[in-house]
């Protein structure tokens, strides 16, 4: 007891003093520079996505969506469009068939190895992914594809699709698998039947979440596919595609005031298609998730 | 238990087949025969789609160093440390090295700008923020993980390079400029410090979400218990969160390390393009999957292509050990923390 301490006054309100008041300002800043930082991260996402908006308005309306080189960007989004979609169709059942092999046969040792295996190759650079396919397509075949560049992006939405459809499955509740073995039902017949509808939103949604991060993927098409001929629609996969990635990277090299605009389109449209899949997916997420947890 | 049935004689009596049964058991056990195949076919295409996985991680690998034997042949491992990188015909000569530094100096510095950013934002959104807020800024925080890197590089371009040019580089300079990474600004913002910041943005979301979710998982009891000894919020945060996350925190950031050494579109686009090494933040740079971006699609001779085939495979090999070594520590050491609960 300090003698300069006040005598105890019941009349006054409870505050704080000396050492547990520093305790309590050290704890609301250090709060509020957590908060401060949340702010910075959504302030840059409103900053980038307004830059987007407000300059690519100038450049879309119908005939920049329809048509070809000079006045649109029809062709590449066709192409964009066929990458993916191809890119996609291999992906999903080799990820669906990866979760499969880890939620239902996998024993522990073996969930850890494929576990890591995915890791890694979601970590990979997907500039190394695209080295890969050239040296084992584009140059045995002198001959740049916009198929070649789907398998790499299929190299990239794999893990992603298994992930995600892996987190599902295992929301699947044990019951359901057990009251099925408990029938007599065989292994395989549980998987199609009960356990793979079961999961079907987590799959769709890992899949429409692939297809967002693969549509704006740009070093493995650059390397691949490069940019065919912009003016006019071409739908044959094993040539050179038109697309939307590379063709911003491509303005975005060049100096030139109206290339720029342009690339402000691409992007605003190339940014609204992926927010698009992006809050479907959400929504079905969520939707899938409550069905199974209920 | 066991040993003693092996004794007995009735044992025998289990062996014998069942006797044959009518029809309707025939057409069960050819269902049985179906299911039997059914199974193995299902374990075998699962484990085969596992296998092909596998198979491409090592085709990836045998196929890129593969591709630089001529240039691992030609300069070896001095490759690494050989600063000089002139691909025109008659020089022809190339080094890693400064490539190597550059991937490195950007990547570590936007490290150490993102990580403490991100790992706060997570604490924001696990222990801090009220629901309602939590539900609005953890999608938009993941969105941001969603911009295309061509799109945030082509902003860095022409909004953020322009920025840093006239305001934050000379105000870093004049105030810090005593120190050599604080360098001269140059005239264009196309500078290894704003392709750090590109990379920052880039890390900050993979980070966060992933701390977020390392927060949310400690054990609320030992929260609650260091906030009924009197511990500010800070306090449990500082004393009893973070210590028992740390492997986690040290993985997300190895995770967001990796992501950005392999970076190549956004950098490439925002870095100017230098192949000198300097340890000046605010010229002009290269790292290693920029120049493959930048220069491949171009290359002068073979040996240009099998040089940067080489620089693949060393990004391989850096952005593989920085996976590995992240879940190597959220396993090693996350069990640290299982201890604890």
């Amino acid at each position: 007891m300090s003698p300069d301490r006040q005598p105890f006054d019941p009349t006054q309100p409870l505050v704080a003093t000396g050492n547990l008041r520093r305790r309590h300002a050290i704890s609301r800043v250090a709060q509020g520079l957590a908060i401060a930082a949340a702010v910075a991260a959504v302030a840059v996402l409103v900053i980038v996505i307004w830059a987007v908006v407000s300059h690519g308005v100038k450049a879309v309306s119908w005939d920049f969506i329809t048509k070809g080189e000079p006045d649109g960007i029809g062709p590449n989004l066709v192409g964009t469009g066929i990458i993916v979609g191809i890119g996609t169709l291999i992906a999903m059942p080799i990820g669906v068939l990866i979760a499969l092999f880890l939620s239902e046969y996998a024993g522990r040792r073996g969930s850890h190895t494929v576990q890591l295996l995915m890791d890694v190759m979601n970590g990979l650079p997907s500039i190394i992914i695209a080295v890969f396919i050239y040296i084992l397509i584009v140059a045995p075949t002198q001959q740049q594809s916009g198929f070649a560049a789907a398998i790499a992006l299929s190299i990239i939405e794999v893990p992603l699709i298994a992930r995600g459809t892996q987190e599902v499955l295992n929301l699947v509740p044990g019951a359901q698998r057990e009251a099925a073995d408990a029938l007599g039902v065989a292994r395989w017949r549980s998987v199609l039947t009960i356990i793979l509808p079961a999961a079907l939103g987590g799959i769709v949604t890992a899949t429409l979440l692939s297809v967002a991060r693969a549509a704006g993927e740009t070093a493995p098409v650059l390397l691949i596919s490069g940019l065919g001929n912009g003016a006019t629609f071409q739908l044959n996969p094993f040539e050179a595609l038109p697309n939307v990635p590379v063709r911003i990277f491509q303005l975005s090299e060049e100096a030139n005031p109206e290339g720029f605009t342009k690339a402000w389109g691409l992007s605003l449209v190339l940014i609204a298609i992926i927010l698009a899949l992006g809050l479907s997916s959400r929504a079905l997420l969520n939707r899938s998730k409550r069905k199974l947890t209920r | 238990m066991g040993r003693d049935s092996i004794t007995l004689p009735r044992m025998s009596a289990t062996v014998t087949p069942a006797a044959p049964r009518p029809t309707a058991m025939r057409r069960r056990s050819w269902r049985k025969r179906g299911d039997r195949f059914g199974d193995a076919a299902m374990y075998a295409i699962c484990l085969g789609a596992a296998l092909l996985g596998a198979a491409v991680i090592v085709a990836i690998a045998y196929q890129v160093v593969h591709g630089a034997q001529p240039a691992i042949s030609k300069f070896g491992l001095g490759f690494i440390t050989s600063t000089e990188w002139k691909p025109t015909e008659q020089f022809s000569v190339f080094g890693a090295g400064s490539l190597l530094f550059g991937t490195l100096f950007s990547s570590f510095f936007a490290l150490l700008l993102g990580a403490p950013i991100a790992i706060s934002i997570g604490l924001y959104l696990s222990l801090l923020a009220p629901k309602a807020v939590r539900g609005v800024v953890s999608p938009l925080v993941e969105l941001l993980a969603a911009v295309p890197s061509v799109i945030l590089g082509f902003w860095g371009i022409l909004i953020l390079a322009p920025f840093v040019k006239s305001t934050i580089e000379p105000a870093l300079h004049s105030v810090l400029g005593f120190i050599p990474i604080f360098g001269e600004p140059q005239t264009t913002g196309s500078s290894v410090f704003t392709a750090s910041l590109i990379l920052t943005i880039m890390i900050i979301p993979i980070i966060a979400s992933v701390s977020r979710d390392l927060f949310m998982a400690v054990p609320s009891e030992l929260q609650d218990g260091a906030a009924a000894l009197g511990s500010t919020r800070w306090e449990v945060i500082r004393g009893v969160v973070l210590p028992s996350t740390l492997s986690g925190m040290i993985a997300a950031s190895l995770l967001g390390l990796g992501r950005a050494l392999g970076e190549a579109i956004a950098v490439a686009q925002v870095i100017g393009g230098g192949t000198e090494s300097h340890l000046s933040l605010f010229k002009n740079g290269g790292t290693m999957a920029s120049i493959i971006a930048l220069q491949f699609p171009s290359a002068v001779s073979a040996i240009h292509t099998a040089s940067l085939y080489y620089i693949a495979a060393l990004l391989l090999v850096i952005g593989v050990a920085s996976n590995l070594l992240a879940s190597w520590v959220g396993i090693r050491f996350g069990s640290a923390g299982g201890a604890m609960r």
